[in-house]
C-alpha cells in the first residue's frame, strides 16, 4: 500500500504524539477533576451561604483556570495531529474515527467554553443559581469530552461496528452503537475518569499540606483537605476496582499487552502474578533465557485477574508469536501469511476493477474477505515485530499499580488526622502529601504508556500498524515540528508552573 | 428520518452544515481582529485593559468553533481532513501554533511571575490575530486556486511542493483572501467591541476604527471577487465524476444558483450597513447586521466551491486526484449517524445565545475590572 516505508519519520511521529499527548496529559486530569471539586465547594457555598466557602471556591477556580487555559493550547494540537501526521489512518478510518470527535466538540467542548466564561466572569453578572450552574455545566463539559476521546481510543485498541470498503480502500462504520458502547472503551472511561478524581484531590492535598506546613489558612487548608480526601478515597478505590476490570479486559482483547504488562512469555495453567520483579533487559522472544533476574510472584493471581477463574491458562509471548497448537492460539507467523493474502487480494481487486475484469475482481474480493481479520499483519516484516518493548510496560504498569495502592493509604491517612484534627502537627505526613501531586502525575502518564506502548506495532489493533498509518511526510519535517513543539510547551509549563506557585503562595486571602 | 434521504443528498447537507460552522468561525474572528487593534489602535492602558477583558471572554467561543470545523469535516469529509492536513502540512501547524499560543495569553498575560511577560503575551495575541488568521485565508483560497497533490489508487495523499502547503500563502489571489479575512477581523472586532464596552471615548475611536478597517478590507474583496468571476475552475462531470477546467466556472455557479448569488449580495450588503450604522449613527449595534452578513457572504463562498458540480479541494497537478463534496465523504451510514447528533446544533446555539446575553447585558465598565482582581 505505501511504497517505501521510511521507519525514521513513523518514530519521529510517534514520538511527537507521545510528547503531545504527554504534556497534554498534565493538564487535562486536572481539569476533570478539579472542575467537580470546584462544583462541590460552590454547592457547599450556596447552601450554605458562608462566604467563607465562597472564596474557596473563587481561589480553586483559580487555579483552575490557569490550568484549564493551557490544557487548552495543548490540546488543540492533538486534535489535528491526526490529520497532520497520521493522514493515511485519518483516511482510511476517518468514517469511523471522526465522528466521536466531532461530537465531542459539539456536545461537550462548547458546554465547557460557555460556562467557562459565565463561571469565571459571572459572579456578579447572573444569579447565584445560575452561577452554580454554570460550574457544574463545566464540569459535565469537560469529563464529557473524556468520553468521547476515549471512545475513540478504545475503538482502536478493540475496533468494533466496522466494515472494510474494498473499493475506497477504508473502514465504514455499520454500528455506531456498538462503538459508543464498547465494554473497552466504557472500562477506559470509568478508570481514567477515576484517576483524574484521585489527581486533582492529590492536587488539593498538596497545596492544602503546604500552607499547613506553613502554618498559613489553617481553616481554609482542613475544609478544602476534607472535601478533596474523601473525594480522593472514593476514587481510589473506584480506580483499583475499574483497573483491574480494565486489565480483565485486555486479557480479552489485546492478551499481548497484558503478556508485556506482566512480562509474562511462556504461558501457563495456572499463571502467578509477578508482584516484584527484576527484568532481564537481554530477553528476546523465543530464546531460552529467564525474563526475569529475580522475581516475587503471587501464585494464581493472574489467573484471576486475566479470566476470573485460578486455574485457567494466560497465554504468554512465545504462545502469542510462534504459536500453540495446543491451545488453539494461531501465531504471528500464520497471522502474517494470512495478513499478505489480504493485502495481496486487496491489491489484485483494484487491478482488476480498473480493467474492468469482474470475474477476477470477484475472486480476489473473496480472497481479501477471507483473510481480512489479518489484513494488519500483512504489513509486518518478520513475527517479532509483533511485540511492544516488554520492560518499560512491565514497569510502568507496576508503578501505575503499586501508587494507586499508595494513595488509598494517603487518603485514609489524610482523614484519619483531619477526623482526630491533628493533621498540623503531622509534618512528615504533610510533606509526603506535598509531594504525592507529583506521584499522581507519574501513575497517569506510567498508565498512558502502559495502554499505547503495550499496544505496538499498532494503531489499530490487529488491522492497521502504525508504519502504514503515517503521513507521507519526511522524516526531518516531522523532527522539526518535534522541536517546536518541545521549545513551545516547555515554556509555557515553566509560565504555568510559575503562576501557579506564585498563585498558591499569595493565597486565598488574595482575593 | 435521514436514513432514507439518498447518499448525495446528505453529502450536499453536510457541506451546508460544516460550511455554517466555518463561516460561524469566520464571523466569531471578531476576537482575532480586536486582538491586532489592541497594538494597531492608540489606546490607553485602562483602554487596553477594557478590550482585553472583553475579548477574553469569547475567545475560547472562536477556539472551539475552530475545533468543531476541523472535527466536522474529520467526520463528514475524512478524504479532504486527510489529504489537506497530511498534504498541506506547514501551513496547518503554523495556524495550529498561532491559536496554541493565543490559548494561554489571556490567562497569564497580567499574571504576576509569568515568565515571558505581558509583551510576549500581547504579541502572542497579535499574532494569532494576524499570521493566523491570514494563513487561514490562505489555507481556503486553494479552494478555488488548487494544490499541488495526488491520490493514489487507496486515496492516500502525496504532496508535490517542498512548502506543505505555505505555498498558498505566495499566490496573489490567496493572500488577497487572507488580507481580506484579516482586515474583515478587524472591522468586526471594532464593530464587537464598541457594543461590548462602557467607556465613550473608546467606543467613539471604535466606531471609526470599523469603518477604516472596511475600507482597507475593500480592496482586497473587490479582487478576489473579480478573479472568482473571471477565472477558470474545476468543474466536475456529473455522469462520470472526472474533473476538468470549465472557464468562468465560478462566475456560472452563481448564475446557475441565483440563491447563491443572492446570499453573496445580502451578505455584503449587510456587512457594509453594520459599519454604516455604527459609522454614521449613534448606533453601536452594528455587530448584528455586520456578523449576520459575515455568515452569508462565507456561505455563499464556501457554496461556489462546493456545489453545483464544482470541486472544492482541487489538485492543479492532477485533475483527477481532485476532491468532490461526493468523492470525499464518509459513508451513507455515517452521515447519518451525524445528521442525528446535528439535530443539537440548534439546542447548543440556543444555550450559547442565552448565556452570552446574560453576559453582555450590562456593559464592561472599568469600575467591574477593577474591582475583579480575576480581570486579564
Ligand atoms: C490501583 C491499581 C490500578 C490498576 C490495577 C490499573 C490498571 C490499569 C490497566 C490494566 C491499564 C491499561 C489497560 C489497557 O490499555 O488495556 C491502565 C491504564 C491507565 N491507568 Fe491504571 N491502574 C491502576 C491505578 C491507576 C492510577 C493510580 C492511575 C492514576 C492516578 C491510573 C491511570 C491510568 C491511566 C491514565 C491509564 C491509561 C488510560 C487507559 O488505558 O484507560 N491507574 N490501568
Amino acid at each position: 500500500m505505501i511504497e517505501q516505508i521510511d521507519l525514521t519519520m513513523v518514530n519521529w511521529a510517534r514520538a511527537t504524539f507521545a510528547l503531545t499527548a504527554m504534556y497534554h496529559w498534565i493538564f487535562v486530569p486536572l481539569t476533570l477533576g478539579l472542575s467537580f471539586i470546584c462544583a462541590f465547594f460552590e454547592s457547599i457555598y450556596v447552601k450554605t451561604g458562608d462566604e467563607q466557602w465562597k472564596k474557596l471556591t473563587r481561589f480553586w477556580m483559580t487555579l483552575f483556570g490557569i490550568n484549564f487555559a493551557i490544557g487548552v493550547a495543548t490540546g488543540i494540537i492533538l486534535e489535528f495531529e491526526f490529520g497532520t501526521n497520521w493522514s493515511n489512518y485519518s483516511w482510511m478510518v476517518g468514517d469511523i474515527f471522526g465522528v466521536p470527535l466531532a461530537i465531542e466538540g459539539l456536545l461537550a467542548f462548547f458546554l465547557e467554553a460557555t460556562f467557562f466564561a459565565v463561571m469565571f466572569f459571572g459572579w456578579n453578572r447572573v444569579s447565584k443559581g445560575a452561577h452554580l450552574f454554570s460550574t457544574w455545566m463545566v464540569a459535565i463539559g469537560s469529563n464529557l469530552s473524556a468520553v468521547w476521546i476515549l471512545v475513540a481510543n478504545g475503538w482502536m485498541q478493540y475496533p468494533v461496528g466496522m466494515k472494510f470498503n474494498p473499493d475506497l480502500a477504508r473502514f465504514e462504520m455499520v454500528d455506531f452503537l456498538a462503538i459508543a458502547t464498547s465494554p473497552v472503551a466504557i472500562s477506559h472511561f470509568v478508570h481514567v475518569t477515576s484517576a483524574a478524581f484521585l489527581y486533582a484531590s492529590l492536587f488539593v492535598v498538596a497545596v492544602s499540606s503546604w500552607y499547613l506546613l506553613k502554618k498559613r489558612h489553617l481553616q481554609f487548608a482542613k475544609r478544602s483537605l476534607t472535601v478533596a480526601c474523601t473525594f480522593g478515597l472514593l476514587a481510589s478505590l473506584f480506580v483499583a476496582f475499574t483497573g483491574d476490570e480494565h486489565a480483565f479486559h485486555a486479557a480479552d482483547v489485546q492478551p499481548m499487552k497484558l503478556a508485556a504488562m506482566e512480562g509474562l512469555y511462556q504461558g501457563e495453567a495456572p499463571t502467578g502474578l509477578v508482584a516484584v520483579g527484576l527484568m532481564n533487559f537481554s530477553k528476546k522472544p523465543g530464546d531460552d533465557q529467564d525474563p526475569f533476574i529475580f522475581e516475587v510472584k503471587i501464585p494464581m493471581a493472574l489467573s484471576l485477574l486475566a479470566n476470573r477463574d485460578i486455574d485457567s491458562f494466560v497465554p504468554g509471548i512465545d504462545d502469542l508469536v510462534y504459536g500453540n497448537p495446543e491451545k488453539n492460539i494461531m501465531g504471528v507467523e500464520e497471522k502474517m501469511v494470512r495478513g499478505k493474502l489480504a493485502v495481496a487480494g486487496l491489491g489484485e481487486y483494484k487491478a482488476a476493477k480498473k480493467t474492468g475484469d469482474d470475474l477476477a475482481a470477484g475472486k480476489a474480493l473473496t480472497l481479501f474477505e477471507k483473510n481480512s481479520d489479518y489484513l494488519g499483519y500483512g504489513y509486518l516484516d518478520y513475527a517479532e515485530q509483533a511485540v511492544p518493548y516488554v520492560p518499560l510496560i512491565f514497569y510502568s504498569f507496576r508503578v501505575m499499580v503499586s501508587l494507586g495502592t499508595f494513595f488509598i493509604f494517603l487518603f485514609l491517612v489524610y482523614l484519619y488526622f483531619l477526623y482526630k484534627d491533628q493533621l498540623e502537627k503531622q509534618a512528615l505526613l504533610l510533606k509526603l502529601g506535598a509531594f504525592s501531586f507529583f506521584l499522581g502525575l507519574i501513575a497517569h502518564e506510567a498508565g498512558w504508556i502502559v495502554t499505547e506502548v503495550g499496544r505496538q506495532p499498532w494503531a489499530i489493533q490487529d488491522l492497521l500498524p502504525v508504519s502504514v498509518a503515517r503521513s507521507n511526510l519526511d522524516a526531518g519535517t516531522v523532527e522539526v515540528t518535534f522541536f517546536m513543539f518541545l521549545i513551545l510547551f516547555t515554556a509555557l509549563l515553566i509560565a504555568e508552573l510559575k503562576i501557579m506557585t506564585k498563585q498558591i503562595s499569595i493565597g486565598p486571602e488574595g482575593d | 428520518m435521514f436514513g432514507s434521504l439518498d447518499w448525495s443528498t446528505l453529502q450536499q447537507l453536510w457541506w451546508l452544515i460544516a460550511t455554517l460552522v466555518g463561516s460561524l468561525f469566520v464571523f466569531l474572528t471578531f476576537v482575532q481582529g480586536g486582538q491586532t487593534l489592541l497594538l494597531t489602535l492608540s489606546l490607553s492602558e485602562d483602554e487596553k485593559v477594557l478590550v482585553v477583558n472583553s475579548l477574553g471572554r469569547k475567545w475560547e467561543l472562536t477556539f472551539t468553533t475552530l475545533v468543531m470545523f476541523g472535527g466536522a469535516l474529520f467526520a463528514a469529509f475524512p478524504l479532504f481532513y486527510a489529504t489537506s492536513f497530511g498534504g498541506a502540512y506547514w501551513v496547518w501547524i503554523l495556524i495550529l501554533f498561532t491559536f496554541i499560543i493565543q490559548a494561554v495569553s489571556y490567562e497569564y498575560r497580567r499574571k504576576p511571575d509569568n515568565f515571558l511577560g505581558k509583551g510576549v503575551y500581547d504579541a502572542f495575541l497579535f499574532i494569532n490575530g494576524s499570521v493566523g488568521i491570514l494563513l487561514i485565508g490562505a489555507a481556503v483560497g486553494t479552494f478555488f486556486t488548487g494544490s499541488n497533490f495526488t491520490l493514489n489508487d487507496y486515496n492516500l495523499v502525496f504532496w508535490d511542493h517542498p512548502l506543505r502547503g505555505l505555498e498558498a500563502a505566495f499566490s496573489f489571489f490567496n493572500l488577497s483572501f487572507g488580507l481580506f479575512l484579516v482586515f474583515l477581523a478587524r472591522t468586526l472586532g471594532a464593530l464587537y467591541l464598541a457594543n461590548n464596552l462602557g467607556h465613550e471615548t473608546l467606543v467613539a475611536k471604535l466606531k471609526n476604527s470599523s469603518f477604516n478597517n472596511l475600507l482597507c478590507a475593500l480592496p482586497f474583496l473587490l479582487y478576489v471577487l473579480i478573479r472568482l468571476v473571471m477565472m477558470d475552475g474545476y468543474a466536475v462531470n456529473p455522469v462520470d465524476g472526472t474533473v476538468a477546467m470549465e472557464a468562468n466556472k465560478y462566475l456560472h455557479n452563481l448564475l446557475q444558483m441565483p440563491l447563491n448569488l443572492i446570499l453573496l449580495l445580502v451578505g455584503l450588503v449587510l456587512v457594509v450597513l453594520g459599519v454604516a450604522l455604527n459609522r454614521f449613527t449613534a448606533s453601536v449595534r452594528g455587530i448584528w447586521p455586520s456578523g449576520l452578513g459575515t455568515v452569508l457572504t462565507c456561505l455563499a463562498i464556501f457554496f461556489m466551491a462546493g456545489y453545483n458540480n464544482t470541486a472544492f479541494y482541487p489538485s492543479k497537478i492532477d485533475l483527477g486526484s481532485s476532491l468532490t463534496i461526493y468523492n470525499a465523504s464518509s459513508s451513507h451510514y455515517t452521515l447519518t449517524i451525524m445528521s442525528y447528533v446535528a439535530l443539537l446544533v440548534p439546542f447548543v446555539l440556543g444555550y450559547i445565545s442565552w448565556f452570552w446575553r446574560q453576559m453582555d447585558s450590562k456593559k464592561l465598565t472599568l469600575e467591574e475590572l477593577n474591582a475583579d482582581k480575576k480581570s486579564y
